[in-house]
């Protein structure tokens, strides 16, 4: 492959109407004749429903038709869960709408269909819903004992209970003797808040129903996923629903989903007859899509006094909410297989379970599971210097897998592909000045100076290309990690590239553009990439984890090179030659040893035209082919954060933030570095800015931007980023994948610098986020127990 | 229902005249009654910015004002920010500078941006990031758009390319 375009910081094809304001948001949809959906909402956290009066609803003006938990509960068999993660898992059902009882505050108790959308939200006041409180169970450890049950007819609110032990498993030592021979143990209790996806488009969908398809427009990261599972949930056949994800306003995880309110507006369309659209409201999304993190873990990890980790036993419960989202009971799974992250422990033990509470349900979040492995060892590494006395850094290199160990078998199981973590971190700490902020660090620390520094490392690596069929199989998923692509070579020579994944600001468009343009030989505007249509793009399992590029475009790539293998049999026939004498490169078909050539186009008109084509071959220059990856790929990287904390305040500032990371073979390096920058962001905001935050009865506090403090330009710094590229051995390009990094590695960072800078004060742990008041009661408790001064 | 009242706006150089109930919202009149489906609604407390216009030459998120507070006013949308077939620098710059992910912010990110060159031709980062405050973005890390509205103050776009004609990128 020539390397033209990979490479090559294109500018995004994508921008032009986003740019000019004619971009095609799914609320932006109007259709004729279209009805405006509202939700009921429960206020209370935990109750029976008793009695639901829709009477003055239905009188109201502009309203056409209420539905009600009753209504749909005969057209609706619940809302899936795909991965139920034991045999034994346990799970609630999961109405579109409640019927007798609500489980969290904002689940729907009732949906108003009207004409306007205001006449629906001016109907919502109208329907009249008696509850009967029940207990709510919010706390997360609460929650694990049972007393109070987050659902009456659950015997337990423990879903299931997943283990992996590497001394059963073979991979290494049973980690209970490596404790027991422990010479020195570090024992710590971390909790991941919850957090909120919190994409800058709240959810909408517009269904059709009107004609022999139901169309859905929905602001969703899955419409192929969605149109099955609208399929299998509402007894469709699938050729009878099409799924489109127009434009779509982020999603992180959160519109990885199979929403109540989709299948709700399927519902009313269906009942009516008519279009219909749901949007939500910001503070609907806030409290009723779906939420991320929340676990508690507890960790020991043993060492040798020189510093060399012998094992690692982490025992979390993970926090459902009140019902299975579509993943959920496998986001702390995709983090088992990352707590040993990019070292070389000898025995590890995990354990997790999954817990109900009245509270919204989480699923994936971006990095799911892997930020919240990678934050525990991370934050365990650090205990581990200081409790030795070394420098932290000293300790990563001394358990680190060195370059030339890869591949590496780890002791989670996996196989990583290729790695260079000593590079990475040399040039971080290049661009970083280390020792130079070591040395303020101790001048301000000698100074007593009321704003302190800290320096916060954070080496990591990640899980990319979800997944391995099979590896979802044994891991109990429903379905597989394949991805499919077409390539069809037009009779023009213009070539159209359709993806199976479904980009919501990834820029799916520009980076396969180049993959094909460098294949084909073809001009990169010649190309154009359709997606996020199952009527155009048949098959597909979407976009998450970043999958899209080192699985999506491996199958772009095997359906071009299929389209090369078809174009040399046309070659041959059109120069009279043989197949075998047929070479191509740089867009022309070359008969070999002699100046004879077609090019692409030619190739396509003549498959187009098909006057005079070899026997048995189909006309028309196309190709699909169907992606399943061997092996994830792992990318990783080194970041550093200085962190200037004011003991005055609490408050915690990044003055410096550095990161190298290593994502294999980059074809857009703009695109990847917009993707690292956001993912920093989000990382970041869990560390010093984000939760969810309920009350006693279940309500969320946090009900919006005023609240859910979502971080603006005037929080963050100025990143330097920069990369180190060792290619993965396990696609054809090299490509890692970079979607989560950033949100991955920059959480343990920041918390770690926080810290290095008002350790030796006398604190040892900041819950985060690392807030003011936080960081504050830290310096005081400290303070009050006699801690260093 | 309350009664109706007559408003006469200009929006985007067009004079429209309509009957408009009093609790609708500018942004709400924008987008389901002129079809300006470019300012988007992000959030309902004025926090995120999404839905910001220009209301004679001045940004406002056109979710705090009801339409008939605009009555008798001029209203730039960001499908009025082109002038004469060229796209303004603002959106020549978020476009160069990789500065949209997802796209959503962006309409309003470039209207506050346009306000703030206004006010500040020269602004520095900080000043930048500190007039950006009020639009949220979740994808780009605030960096690129700081560098976009830099690089539209400071003239450093690669202009002239072609690619500024809005016939050819919309």
């Amino acid at each position: 492959m020539t390397t033209a375009e990979v490479g090559r910081p294109r500018l995004r094809k994508e921008d032009s109407h986003f740019i000019t304001g004619r971009s095609k948001f799914t609320d932006n949809i109007v259709l004729p004749g279209m009805l405006h959906l509202a939700m009921v909402r429960s206020p209370f956290a935990h109750a029976r429903i008793t009695s639901v009066d829709v009477s003055a609803a239905k009188s109201s003006p502009g309203v056409v038709a209420v539905l009600t938990g009753s209504d749909v509960a005969a057209e609706q068999g619940g809302l899936p869960n795909v991965w139920p993660i034991t045999a034994e898992q346990k799970a609630p059902s999961h109405p579109a709408i409640a019927v007798d009882e609500v489980a969290f505050a904002g689940e729907v108790v009732a949906c108003i269909i009207a004409r306007s959308a205001a006449a629906a939200r001016d109907a919502v006041e109208l329907v009249d819903v008696s509850y009967d409180e029940l207990p709510v169970v919010l706390d997360l450890e609460e929650a694990a004992t049972d007393r109070v049950l987050a659902h009456t007819d659950l015997e337990s609110n423990k879903s299931a209970t997943w283990v992996f032990d590497s001394g059963e498993a073979g991979t290494g030592k049973p980690v209970s003797e490596a404790l027991a021979d422990a010479e020195v143990l570090i024992e710590r209790t971390f909790h991941q808040q919850r957090l909120i996806p919190a994409f800058m488009e709240p959810r909408s969908t517009v269904v059709d129903p009107t004609g022999e398809q139901i169309t859905v427009w929905s602001a969703t990261q899955i419409p192929h996923i969605l149109r099955l599972l609208l399929a299998l949930t509402l007894s469709i056949p699938e050729s009878k629903v099409r799924v489109i994800a127009p434009d779509v306003g982020g999603g992180f995880g959160g519109k990885l989903q199979v929403t109540p309110e989709e299948a709700i507006t399927v519902l009313a369309a269906r009942h009516t007859g008519k279009p219909c659209k749901y949007t939500e409201t910001r503070s609907e999304s806030l409290m009723a899509a779906h939420h991320g993190r929340a676990q508690v873990q507890k960790l020991r990890l043993s060492a040798t006094k020189e510093g060399i980790v012998t094992g690692l036993d982490v025992r979390l419960l993970a926090d459902m909410g009140a019902y299975l989202g579509l993943v959920s009971s496998g986001i702390p799974i995709l983090g088992a297989f990352m707590y040993n992250a990019i070292y070389k422990f000898p025995a590890y033990r995990f354990e997790c379970t999954n817990v109900f509470t009245n509270k919204a349900w989480t699923d994936a979040y971006r990095g799911a599971g892997r930020p919240e492995a990678t934050f525990a060892i991370e934050r365990l590494m650090d205990e581990l210097a200081v409790e030795l006395g070394m420098d932290p850094l000293e300790v990563r290199r001394k358990n680190w897998i060195t370059h030339e160990e890869f591949p590496f078998a780890t002791v989670a199981g996996l196989e990583y592909d290729s790695g260079n973590y000593e590079a990475a971190t040399a040039k971080a700490l290049e661009l970083f000045d280390y020792e130079g902020l070591r040395a303020e660090q101790a001048r301000r620390r000698e100074a007593k100076d009321p704003v302190q520094l800290g320096i916060g490392i954070s080496t990591f690596t990640e899980m990319c290309g979800l997944a391995p069929s099979r590896v979802l199989g044994a891991l109990k998923y429903a379905a597989g990690g394949w991805e499919h692509a077409q390539v069809r070579v037009l009779p023009t020579g213009n070539i159209e590239v359709v993806t199976g994944t479904s980009a919501h600001g990834q820029g799916h468009e520009t980076a396969w553009s180049q993959l094909v343009a460098d294949k084909l030989g073809v001009p990169f505007e010649n190309v154009e990439v359709l997606h996020g249509d199952t009527q155009i793009s048949q098959r597909g399992l979407d976009t998450y984890g970043s999958r899209s590029l080192t699985v999506g475009g491996m199958a772009v790539l095997a359906a071009a090179d299929k389209v090369i293998e078809k174009a040399k049999v046309i070659a041959a026939h059109l120069m009279e030659a043989s197949e075998e004498d047929i070479e191509f490169a740089d867009g022309k078909f070359g008969v070999r040893g002699t100046d004879q050539s077609t090019s692409l186009s030619e190739i396509a008109w003549a498959t187009f035209s098909a006057h005079s084509l070899p026997d048995g071959f189909e006309p028309n220059l196309d190709s699909e082919a169907t992606f399943d990856p061997q092996n994830f790929s792992f990318p990783h990287g080194t970041h550093l954060a200085a962190m200037e904390v004011d003991t005055e305040t609490g408050r915690a500032t990044i003055r410096k933030y550095v990161c190298v990371d290593d994502v294999g073979v980059v074809v857009n390096p703009l695109i990847v570095e917009g993707q690292v920058h956001g993912g920093l962001t989000q990382g970041i905001a869990q560390a010093l800015y984000e939760e969810a935050v309920h009350d006693d009865a279940g309500t969320l506090v946090t009900g919006s931007f005023v609240d859910y403090l979502v971080p603006s330009a005037p929080d963050l710094p100025h990143y330097t980023t920069a990369r180190t590229e060792t290619p993965s051995t396990t696609n054809q390009l090299g490509a890692k994948g970079v979607g989560e990094a950033g949100t991955i590695a920059s959480t343990p960072a920041i918390v770690n610098g926080v810290l290095d800078a008002v350790r030796h004060l006398g604190v040892k742990d900041i819950k985060m986020p690392c807030s003011p008041s936080r960081v504050w009661a830290a310096l005081e408790e400290a303070k009050m127990s006699g801690g260093v001064q | 229902m309350a009664s109706s009242k007559t408003i006469t706006v200009e929006v985007d150089d067009v004079s429209h005249t309509d009957d408009v109930e009093p609790r609708l919202l500018l942004v709400q009149y924008l987008r389901e009654r002129l079809g300006k489906t470019g300012t988007l609604i992000g959030c309902d407390t004025t926090n995120c910015g999404a839905c910001t216009v220009h209301l004679d030459g001045t940004s406002v998120k056109s979710c705090t004002m009801f339409a008939v507070q605009a009555d008798g006013h001029s209203v730039t949308t960001i499908e009025g920010l082109a002038r004469d077939g060229k796209l303004a620098p603002l959106q020549q710059a978020f476009h160069e500078c990789h500065a949209l992910q997802c796209g959503f912010c962006t309409p309003g990110m470039i209207m506050q941006s346009a306000s703030l060159l206004q006010e500040n031709p020269h602004p520095s980062e900080q000043e930048i990031r500190d007039g950006l405050e009020g639009n949220l973005c979740r994808c780009t890390g605030y960096q690129n758009i700081v560098a976009a509205v830099q690089a539209a103050a400071d003239g450093t776009m690669a202009s002239d390319n072609g690619a500024t004609e809005t016939a050819g990128v919309a």
